[in-house]
């Protein structure tokens, strides 16, 4: 056994090794991220953007981040220390560990030992990330409510009961997946079918003919469903009542200054991040994609390329989103949440799995009728 | 071992957890205490192979239950300084024999089979495919009676929340009154 | 293949540590190297300018208790969902009869719910359906 085969044997080394890459990956993600949402909005508007920090401006988001570790954090008079302080890692805790469960590559071994390219392969991981993204509310809510001021609050409560309608209508749209890995395993019960890595694997092959067998083509509904509310569950514009700037001057963190705004800025746009990391995992095959024959040295890289090609197009589509549609209003918001979403995610699943059981198991009544 | 380790610390969370929940003065602080407690226990269930139910735990519990309190807390506002002044004369005496009664009701109770399960009882790994095949054909029932529990749940919602049909035009004037539009 | 036991949670806590650690320290060295001048009118509640004139509201509309009532009565919903469909390849038609009960129930909830306009957050809708149903309230009443 070689040094670095032993060492990735050790459970502890391993963690550490991927938790740190993580953390790491993640970190450069985001700055990469404001930096591209902020070009790419400057090109629809007609505008140059930043051009200044670095190659063609890219430094500009480490620029940002540190002024603001120079800047003042102004604590208010009437906040509630204790919990205003905390809300910002609140905030940045279930950005984090979402991540944790999406493979981003292959699974390579280094001589018997293997090494997913994923922080830890829960078999729960789906019902994780609605776990982690159930516990997201807390950040706004308690930020909301500590700031003792009109703004904060307003936009708090306001967040977290949008945050709330738009998590059940994301749970509601995902459930098909689970749904169609379980039929499609058949025979391989418990496997774990809310395992995301095992979800990748069983989109491999082909759908019809070239189209690969990416669940997004038996659940292009369920897609729609998710990505709508993901973006309503991550606040972003054409969902952002929660920062309505023109009515709430800030909403949340209002009254939340230098690095402690940091930290929720960078919390909001890890959440951009792993929605759209999890709507690729989930409908669109992961990293799986063509090698084009590649030489192994160099092939090991094209899962990478491809995850981060396809999750940035879902960024792009967050971004498009964001300079196309002017603001809901409230009413609409959770008119949209309850009235269309949840009904239509509900009457999906009945569809698909009507459908889903006729294909599997035929009519119920053959067996009745011999 | 590490199981062992595992129940100290947040054991300890849990009864911190508790605690707080009784203790704080502000109404916010007890709700966090109480999520506390409850991921604790969602914890307890992880380090026992139970992963779905610590999910759920998250999920239901300490996602959705606990911005219920907190919604409700802010609902009937919050004041800073609770009245801690105790109605009932002889609460503390009281509280301090029934503890004494639910330990010793625990310590009796631990000594039977049916409470500790099977000795050494782990079991098979909580798979969410094994509690599904067990739910749906065992305990069939109870999950249907849930979904009557949930509308019972919702009617009582509605009833409490919304103003009874006679009053409609009244209650409604008074609720714009109080900013209705704004949040 | 998705890991059960124990050690497929370290990470989770190792990362925890890691994030708290990174924002306490980082939240630190701001206190560190940022100025620290605090005036009567900075650390005022934000009021785009102006003196604040009255406290924030304590209280809210009971609608957003409906909502997170609802939120709570759907989440149950959402995870028994996820039990069967998990299991969806074993348990069959049989399964899937039971879970269309379930469902059906509550969906039938949710009209419940939207017909007495606990999903309105347009208010002339929500009178609408409050003052037709303060007229059948008053159409029972005379006929009794």
């Amino acid at each position: 056994m070689s040094l670095l085969e032993r060492l990735f044997a050790n459970v502890w080394f391993t963690a550490a090794v991927k938790v740190v890459a993580a953390f790491a990956l993640l970190l450069v993600a985001v700055i990469l991220l404001v930096w591209i949402e902020r070009k790419i909005v400057a090109d629809m508007q007609n505008r140059i953007g930043p051009n200044r920090a670095g190659p063609w401006g890219m430094l500009q988001t480490v620029a940002d981040g540190l002024k603001l570790l120079f800047k003042e954090s102004v604590v208010p008079r009437k906040v509630e220390l204790g919990i205003y302080l905390a809300a910002p890692i609140a905030a940045m805790v279930p950005a984090f560990l979402i991540f944790m469960v999406i493979p981003i590559g292959r699974p390579f071994t280094i001589g018997e030992t293997a090494v997913t390219l994923q922080v830890t392969d829960l078999n729960i991981a789906l019902l994780f990330v609605l776990a982690m993204s159930s516990l997201a509310v807390y950040a706004v809510v308690l930020a909301g409510w500590a700031s003792g001021s009109k703004y904060p609050l307003l936009g708090g409560v306001r967040a977290t009961a949008q945050m709330i309608s738009y998590e059940a209508a994301m749970g509601l749209a995902l459930v098909p997946v689970v749904l169609l890995a379980s039929a499609q395993s058949a025979g391989d019960v418990g496997l774990g079918t809310m395992s995301l890595s095992r979800i990748v694997e069983l989109q491999q092959g082909s759908f019809r003919w070239m189209i690969p067998g990416w669940f997004v083509f038996w659940l292009a509904p369920s897609f729609v469903l998710y990505f709508i509310a993901a973006v309503a569950e991550t606040n972003r514009a054409p969902f952002d009542l929660v920062e309505a700037e023109s009515e709430l001057v800030g909403g949340y963190h209002t009254e939340y200054s230098g690095f402690r705004f940091a930290l929720f800025y960078l919390a909001e746009y890890l959440n951009m991040f792993n929605v759209s990391a999890l709507a690729v995992t989930l409908f669109f095959g992961g990293w799986l994609g063509p090698d084009f024959g590649l030489p192994p040295w160099i092939a090991w890289v094209m899962p990478l390329f491809w995850f981060f090609l396809k999750t940035f197009l879902l960024v792009f589509l967050f971004i498009w989103l964001r300079a196309t549609l002017p603001r809901l209003r409230y009413d609409q918001l959770m008119d949209l949440g309850w009235k269309r979403l949840i009904p239509l995610a509900l009457v999906w699943l009945m569809l698909f799995a009507l459908v889903t059981a006729f294909r599997t198991w035929g009519a119920p009544w053959t067996e009745a009728l011999g | 071992m590490v199981e062992l380790v595992l129940f100290i610390i947040f054991g300890l969370a849990a009864l911190f957890g508790a605690v707080t929940t009784v203790w704080a003065r502000n109404p916010v602080y007890s709700a966090l205490g109480l999520m506390l407690t409850l991921f604790s226990v969602a914890v307890f269930y992880v380090s026992n192979g139970a992963q779905f139910v610590a999910a759920v735990q998250v999920i239901v519990y300490a996602g959705a239950v606990m911005t219920l309190f907190l919604f409700v807390i802010m609902l009937v506002g919050v004041d800073r300084a609770e009245d801690r002044r105790e109605n009932l004369p002889v609460q503390r005496p009281l509280a301090l024999g029934l503890l004494v009664l639910f330990g010793a009701g625990v310590l009796v109770a631990g000594r039977f089979a049916w409470v500790t399960g099977a000795e050494g009882g782990r079991g098979a790994e909580g798979t969410v495919e094994a509690l599904g095949s067990e739910l749906f054909r065992r305990w069939v029932l109870p999950f249907e009676l849930t979904a009557l529990l949930l509308i019972i749940a919702a009617a009582g919602t509605v009833a409490l929340g919304l103003f009874r049909r006679g009053e409609a035009e009244g209650g409604d004037e008074g609720e714009a009154g109080e900013g209705e539009e704004a949040p | 293949m998705p890991q059960t036991d124990l050690s497929a949670y370290l990470p989770i806590a190792l990362m925890f540590v890691l994030v708290v650690g990174f924002s306490v320290v980082s939240l630190f060295l701001a206190r560190l190297v940022a100025p620290r001048h605090p005036t009567p009118e900075k650390v005022e509640p934000y009021e785009c300018g102006i003196v604040p004139l009255q406290e924030p509201v304590q209280r809210f509309p009971v609608k957003f208790y409906l909502v997170a009532m609802l939120y709570v009565i759907f989440d149950i919903e959402i995870v028994f969902l996820f039990a069967w469909a998990a299991s969806f390849d074993d348990l069959g038609w049989y399964g899937l009869a039971a879970v269309g009960l379930f469902t059906f129930l509550l969906i039938e909830t949710l009209v419940y719910v939207w017909r007495r306009g606990a999903l309105d957050w347009n208010l002339p809708r929500r009178r609408r359906y409050q003052r037709a149903g303060a007229a059948a309230g008053d159409a029972e009443r005379t006929a009794a």
